[in-house]
């Protein structure tokens, strides 16, 4: 299927990923101004070419999704060493050094609960039960930074379909692996280990709700949180779970990691809002990770199609 | 050599070293390695060598007391100058790429947000710091006066680890060591307190010993 959403963007403004390496040239010029900078930059760029990681194996990418944004899409590398994945380090640079000691394969993912078909994936099995999509969606950080990634993946729904919950099935809970022998991070209590998330079943079913197994159309980076994680566009980032070991069909919400962190501060929901503030910060704006100059953010980060999931609610009191 | 020219001789190369930091950050700037949000780069690391040059600069006192080198405190205004220049250009950062000089929303911002209160008043507090760092403004001032306003410095660094304890998402672990540092610092203040206390009170007792 390829139908083309109407964009607030024209094709031709998509600038290709080597352009977006600008930004780095117009900070240089601000940061030393002149021909001295230039020859620095040049320099610079000799000594360290594009850093590298374990190349992905190829993903058959066969669908184009209609859910793609037509934004510029941010670069592999700004994408791959720019991560929140506190297992491997509460910094955003950490991920990439560490997390690649830790083994995806071989990888089984169960998923169990109130299902009547319960069963126990392996990864492989788990990539082939839906024709492989691209999805070019907005990614939104709590913290007030964003990107726009190429996923690779297929609607959760496809596998919750075939497990088929239960009438008690009301939530489903994410689980992340841990491993305290890779993951250097999980070592400190910094979080309650292992990473959980949650979402209700009718976001889970929802089509933009994403079980992704790459980007750019190779399988996930490990800092990405390979072999498989969830991607739910119109949440803060923190609501995708990464390394999934383990889905669970729940009657009852489950708790989650960053709510028992800050309950105050991270609600169950998290969906993206502008008019409903951080406690300690606003939530008004985000910077698009190349660009300079601050955006105002969307609501549902610009995924207007899920408000029908939250009509009646306060979101103020489910934030 | 004696102390005076050690100084004095010293100074340039001290001056250099704290020059180091922004030099390291204007590198990466240069040769295009601040990362994927390089912004958030820049404001971190002043805001770090912000408190770090403050932590230096309270640690001044403690260590010529207690390694009996007196004329380290030629250092201090040094120290302390890179402490705001820093400020200065943390405070810059987000005035312009966060706020984009929107004056307004700076303010509600200082209202509301308790991490930026605290942020703005450690900055505030360093500029009459700052201002009154010239031997002139000593003079002017008086040493008892200028001493008491400079006081100031406990407040701002306090206010600056507060900061940034509130502004992390989970990880406490490096703002709670900028915390122990300065506890520690502030707390060699106390303990000299004491000391020069109990030293003023023995020392009538000594003299009346010695009346006939």
């Amino acid at each position: 299927m390829l139908v083309k959403k109407q964009s607030d963007i024209r094709s031709s403004e998509i600038t290709p990923q080597g352009i977006c390496m600008n930004r780095r040239k117009f900070l240089a010029g601000a940061a030393a101004a002149g021909a001295v900078a230039f020859a620095g930059r040049a320099a610079g760029e000799l000594l360290a070419p594009g850093r590298a990681w374990a190349d992905g194996a190829k993903l058959n990418v066969t669908v184009k999704s209609q859910f793609s944004t037509t934004e510029k899409m941010n670069s592999l590398d700004e994408v791959t060493h720019y991560n929140n994945y506190y297992e491997f380090g509460t910094d955003k640079y950490s991920p990439a050094k560490y997390a690649q000691a830790l083994r995806t394969s071989p990888w089984k993912v169960q998923v169990d609960g109130e299902v009547l078909k319960p069963k126990t994936f392996d990864i492989e099995d788990l990539q082939k039960l839906a024709p492989m999509e691209e999805r070019i969606y907005r990614h939104r950080c709590v913290e007030g930074w964003s990107i726009v990634v190429p996923w690779n993946g297929y609607s959760l729904s496809t596998l919750i379909n075939v497990v088929q919950p239960t009438s008690k099935a009301k939530y489903v809970q994410f689980l992340t692996a841990l491993d305290t022998k890779s993951m250097i991070g999980a070592r400190e209590p910094v979080l309650n280990w292992p990473y959980s998330e949650g979402l209700r079943l009718d976001e889970a079913m929802h089509p933009l709700t994403l079980l992704s197994f790459g980007m750019y159309g190779e399988e996930l980076p490990k800092q990405n949180g390979a072999p498989v994680r969830t991607v739910i566009p119109w949440k803060y980032g923190f609501k995708c779970c990464k390394s999934i070991v383990r889905i669970k069909f729940l009657s009852s919400q489950p708790s989650t990691a960053w709510n028992m962190a800050a309950p105050s501060e991270y609600g169950f929901y998290s969906n993206v809002n502008p008019n409903v503030d951080h406690p300690r910060w606003s939530q008004a704006t985000e910077r698009r990770l190349g660009e300079f100059l601050k955006r105002k953010t969307l609501m549902f980060n610009g995924y207007d199609q899920v408000a029908s999931l939250y009509n009646g609610m306060d979101l103020k009191k489910y934030y | 050599m004696t102390a005076e020219r050690f100084v004095r001789y010293s100074k340039p190369a001290v001056f250099l070293a704290c020059l180091v930091p922004m030099g390291l950050l204007v590198r990466k700037g240069i040769t295009g390695h601040l990362g994927a949000n390089p912004i958030e780069v820049i404001t971190h690391s002043t805001g770090d060598w912000t408190l770090i040059f403050l932590c230096i600069t309270l640690a001044v006192t403690p260590l010529r007391r207690a390694l009996g080198l007196p004329w380290l405190v030629r250092y201090r205004r040094m120290t302390g100058l890179f402490a705001f220049f820093h400020g200065c250009l943390h405070f810059m950062t987000y005035l312009w790429l966060d706020k984009f000089f929107d004056v307004h929303e700076m303010v509600k911002d200082v209202a509301k947000r308790p991490f930026i209160t605290a942020g703005f008043t450690a900055f505030v507090l360093m500029l009459p710091l700052a201002a009154t760092s010239t031997a002139g403004m000593i003079r002017r001032l008086g040493g008892r006066r200028w001493q008491l306003l400079h006081r100031l410095i406990y407040v701002s660094a306090t206010a600056g680890v507060i900061h940034y304890y509130w502004l992390v998402k989970a990880d406490v672990r490096l703002p709670l060591r900028y915390a122990a540092i300065v506890a520690f610092l502030l707390g060699c203040r106390l303990v000299m307190y004491f000391v020069d206390r109990r030293r003023q009170q023995a020392r009538p007792m000594e003299h009346a010993e010695q009346l006939p």
